[in-house]
């Protein structure tokens, strides 16, 4: 699982141009310095990385059933799905 | 090359004609500012023309001609349904408003269905439509002095869509000799000019979204300025197809189920695909041989957001708006009607709405503003010339198109979006908006004849 992390937190550091470091759990995308498009950018690099089907729509981010309000939320959502796929 | 166009060829007349018209443009803008706006005859104070529309066609996911697709209009029928092509089942997104059991063999011989990709043949079919109804045989020397500008996003998609299958996925060395002629965004605008033999100004343009409504917006104003006396334009896309609709999922924009403008419950924009076709015609040229005259194009407006790539501006929009009723001398208290961009998506409804409360103030609350993509869906290049189909019915026959699928309102679109339902309505004057990714904006203004 750590693995996991970690690979998320590259992407999402390496969409906001940040060293993997400078990256907290509890921050939002927004925090991170992620808009909208970086977002449906990262999504798409974490479906590559995990080979995973992240149920998102750039519309109504808050309402899908994807949680994206964090990095941790996020990390957790990837780490659920990448279990229900194995 | 058939006779007509190598007369046509050499015919220097209509050249010197267009050189007096823009030397008389130049001196009127000095001397009449304060004119601008009156009308005498077919034409304007200032030496401009007025623009009529003499004909209209088109094939869309509603109707293989205007007639029924203004019926479907009027009845709020809703021509988005599942998709059906090739690889289909590898997609997220499996809808659209597709021109069903699309037979190119009724309308086109082989020879030319080998060279028209379909966005070609849905150019070509509204165009015969159009150009039936105005009743012009652009012979001699009308035929140098008329032209064609088109709008199309991605032009022959299928073409290459089709192709690259071929040789990436067959492993095939070798495809068909007219790929290129075929997939070229011109080649919808290059077969309407042959087919009618129209050797002024013809080229297209390409603003995703706002391509058809720029083309027209530029028709109108080659029209206008006397650099021509009948122009054919509009718009067509056919990007329905796998890497076509794969492309567009990969945004996340995309609705799963329906379009839904304005509507609290919206949840994406939804692909379409078809053409509409107008004939713009100088209105003394129209009024001296007896047209039916549909409608009138008095303005058009066109800015950049210089902004963001895919977010919209409310402020980039509102300038549009504003400048299309400028141009038009119309105030703002006249438009009856928007056609809205209305995709479906939050992006483009709550800044939309916003930009239309602006533009207009305490009007916003008293006009009729809807999305006819809810029914026939977005057609990219091609959705302005379709939507202005619903500004001409609002004008000439007094129906508002509906925007249907509407199910909550949002407090962010607190307009009269006319929801679920066509409404009799007499309106003066309407706009149409078109507003691009890539912040692109394209409104025009149309007045009843």
């Amino acid at each position: 699982m750590t693995e996991i992390r970690e690979r998320i937190i590259q992407i999402i550091a390496e969409q906001a141009m940040l060293d993997p470091s400078e990256l907290k759990p509890e921050m939002s995308p927004e925090e991170i310095g992620i808009d909208s498009l970086g977002l449906v950018e990262s999504i798409f690099a974490i479906e590559e990385a995990f080979d995973i089907s992240v149920p998102f729509n750039a519309n109504e981010p808050e309402k899908s059933d994807f949680d994206i309000s964090s990095l941790g939320a996020i990390i957790d959502a990837v780490e659920k799905l990448v279990a229900e796929k194995a | 090359m058939s006779a007509k166009k190598i007369k046509g060829e050499k015919q220097p007349k209509s050249e010197r004609k267009a050189g007096k018209v823009k030397g008389k443009v130049k001196t009127a803008t000095k001397l009449a500012r304060a004119m601008l706006g009156r009308v005498i005859m077919g034409r304007h104070a200032n030496g401009m023309r007025r623009v009529a529309i003499t004909g209209m066609g088109t094939i869309n996911a509603l109707g293989r001609d205007v007639p029924s697709t203004l019926e479907a209009m009027r009845e709020g029928r809703c021509g988005i349904g599942p998709l059906e092509f090739r690889d289909v089942e590898r997609l997220a997104i499996r809808i659209g408003g597709q021109v069903r059991d699309w037979e190119p063999e009724t309308y086109f011989n082989r020879q030319q269905i080998v060279l028209y990709d379909k966005f070609t043949q849905f150019t070509l079919l509204a165009a015969r439509e159009a150009v039936a109804q105005s009743g012009l045989i652009f012979e001699g020397e009308l035929g140098t002095q008329s032209g064609v500008v088109l709008g199309t996003a991605a032009g022959g998609m299928n073409t290459w869509d089709e192709n690259y299958r071929t040789v990436y996925e067959e492993g095939k060395n070798r495809v068909h000799p007219f790929v290129v002629p075929k997939l070229m965004n011109n080649a919808a605008c290059s077969h309407l000019s042959m087919e009618y033999g129209l050797l002024g100004p013809s080229f297209t343009v390409a603003t995703a979204c706002a391509s058809s409504n720029h083309a027209m917006g530029l028709a109108f104003n080659m029209v206008r300025s006397g650099a021509a006396t009948v122009m054919l334009t509009g718009g067509s896309e056919a990007m329905l197809c796998f890497g076509g609709v794969k492309a567009w999922e990969g945004l996340r924009v995309m609705s799963k189920d329906a379009c839904r403008p304005f509507s609290a419950t919206r949840n994406g924009m939804v692909q379409g695909e078809g053409a509409g076709i107008f004939v713009f015609e100088d209105w003394e040229h129209a009024v001296a041989r007896g047209a039916d005259i549909l409608a009138e194009v008095v303005g058009f407006a066109m800015s950049a957001d210089a902004q963001d790539i895919v977010m919209p501006s409310a402020i980039g929009a509102q300038r549009t708006i504003a400048g299309a009723m400028l141009d038009a001398h119309i105030r703002p208290d006249e438009i009856g009607y928007i056609n809205a961009h209305g995709t479906g998506t939050a992006a483009n409804d709550k800044t939309e709405c916003a930009a239309v409360a602006h533009a207009f103030g305490h009007h916003a609350d008293r006009l009729m503003i809807s999305s006819t993509k809810s029914m026939h869906g977005h057609l990219i290049g091609g959705t302005g010339a379709v939507e202005l189909l619903a500004c001409i019915m609002a004008l000439r026959d007094g129906v508002i198109a509906p925007t249907i699928g509407y199910e909550e309102p949002d407090p962010e679109c607190a307009l009269d979006v006319v929801p679920n339902e066509a409404r009799e309505a007499k309106v003066e004057a309407v706009l149409s908006n078109a507003f691009a990714f890539g912040g692109l904006n394209a409104v025009i203004a149309l007045r009843k004849a």
